[in-house]
């Protein structure tokens, strides 16, 4: 039998999938990494892109994360995923776009905000692109 | 007969009263089961972020992340205050205010400004009638309240709390005991209380990348902002649980007035008849 390890893939809204893998691929912050079972100790954030968890019988399941951390050790693979977009820009502009509205509510659209959040949807919205194109390789394939 | 159908009409005013009442509170009950499943569900993700916190904290000692720090005298301290969106669920958010001006009370005593954030419009009111330094708010979160909704909110106090500007963050919001209990709790968000550090059996420590302090950063807000969005999530199944209670407390009270009035009703209207009877009678005997 294979060496398997354990996947956990979980979201602050709720786990998204759990379950045993021969491989795990995923987009970390300095290019994709591909985890085989007893890896060594490893951190990382991700990037937008595609979690591929290949498991015994040599299927590849998809999730795409658009952000979040990868955490590694030799039995267990965790994968934090973010249900939101993140940047730093537009952490910003939530931030900024929280204190306007206490502002306005206790009194009573600015262009960075808008611009910010057009390219992290972008960004989001290519990653997506890339994962959708993988599939389509993989089922054609 | 005028008061007798003036009755009527009250009687009917209250029947339509209860089964709102009634509907309300089977939705409450539907709904609160959800937001159970949801307050379980956003568990696994913060019990492993504080593992590997901890693991990161007891593994890079030299590095301490200001969330981490410790106690620093106290001049302001933030309030992140939970409330729900709609009303009509009994005492929830009176009971939590009243807990939080006690506190703020008390703070005030010692010399500690308040400043606060607010989540959903009834902290907001609040503020809005009792007046404080309201420094953020969301509203309208709705059943399932999503994480982006918190981040600018948790991001103001922490930038507050960066900068110095205050020396302590709290989140104010209901726990969910059981159906009938909820209780009002004020949790000390930042500095992080934790365990202190306990010796590894063995030393092991992970491969970085980019390095330790991106990775503890990045995690540590996430950490902070997955314990709001629990507190909220929680805050909601008690929203759900305080209004059932209330809806049912409502319905029934609904219940026993009809029952009342239907027996005064009854009575005005066997009078109104003995009363004819006799008229007749006695105007028969004048025959």
């Amino acid at each position: 039998m294979a060496m398997t390890i354990h996947v956990d893939i979980v979201c602050a809204e709720g786990a998204i999938h759990s379950g045993t893998a021969t491989m795990v691929y995923a987009t970390a912050e300095m290019g994709e990494v591909g985890i085989a079972p007893r890896h060594t100790a490893f951190i990382s954030r991700l990037r937008p892109g595609d979690v591929r968890v290949e498991n015994e019988h040599g299927q590849q399941e998809h999730f795409y994360v658009s952000g979040g951390m990868l955490e590694v050790q030799p039995n267990v693979v965790t994968v934090l995923a973010d249900t939101a977009i993140r940047a730093h820009d537009l952490d910003e502009a939530a931030a900024f776009e929280a204190k306007r509205r206490a502002e306005e509510a206790l009194a009573g659209h600015t262009a960075e905000f808008e611009y910010a959040k057009a390219q992290a949807e972008l960004a989001e919205a290519v990653a997506q692109l890339r994962a959708i194109e993988k599939l389509r390789k993989v089922k054609g394939g | 007969m005028a008061g007798a159908k003036e009755i009527r009409t009250k009687i009917a005013s209250i029947k339509s009263t209860q089964k709102i009442t009634k509907a309300m509170q089977m939705v409450a009950a539907s709904k609160m089961r959800k937001a159970q499943d949801r307050m379980s569900a956003s568990r696994p993700y913060a019990e492993k972020m504080l593992q590997v916190i901890s693991h990161l904290a007891n593994a890079t000692p030299e590095y301490r992340h200001s969330y981490m720090a410790v106690e620093r005298e106290r001049k302001r301290v933030g309030y992140i205050v939970v409330s729900s969106d709609r009303g009509l669920c009994g005492g929830l958010n009176s009971n939590l205010f009243r807990r939080l001006l006690g506190e703020v009370k008390e703070q005030r005593a010692a010399g500690v400004e308040p400043v606060f954030c607010t989540i959903g419009s009834k902290a907001l009111g609040f503020f809005k009638r009792f007046g404080g330094d309201v420094k953020a708010q969301a509203t309208q979160l709705g059943d399932k309240p999503h994480i982006e909704d918190l981040i600018g909110t948790v991001k103001v106090m922490l930038d507050a709390f960066e900068s110095g500007e205050i020396d302590a963050i709290y989140v104010v919001s209901n726990e969910f005991v059981n159906t009938m209990t909820q209780r009002p709790v004020i949790r000390q968000l930042v500095p992080i209380v934790g365990d202190e550090p306990d010796n590894m059996p063995y030393h092991w420590d992970y491969i970085y990348e980019p390095d330790a302090r991106t990775v503890l950063d990045a995690l540590l807000t996430r950490y902070i902002e997955s314990l709001v969005y629990q507190s909220v999530v929680e805050n909601g199944a008690c929203e759900q649980a305080a209004r059932m209670v209330a809806m049912k407390a409502a319905s029934d009270n609904a219940g026993n007035l009809i029952g009342e009035l239907q027996l005064v009703y009854n009575k005005a209207r066997q009078a109104a008849i003995t009363q004819e009877i006799s008229e007749i009678v006695s105007g028969a005997a004048a025959v």
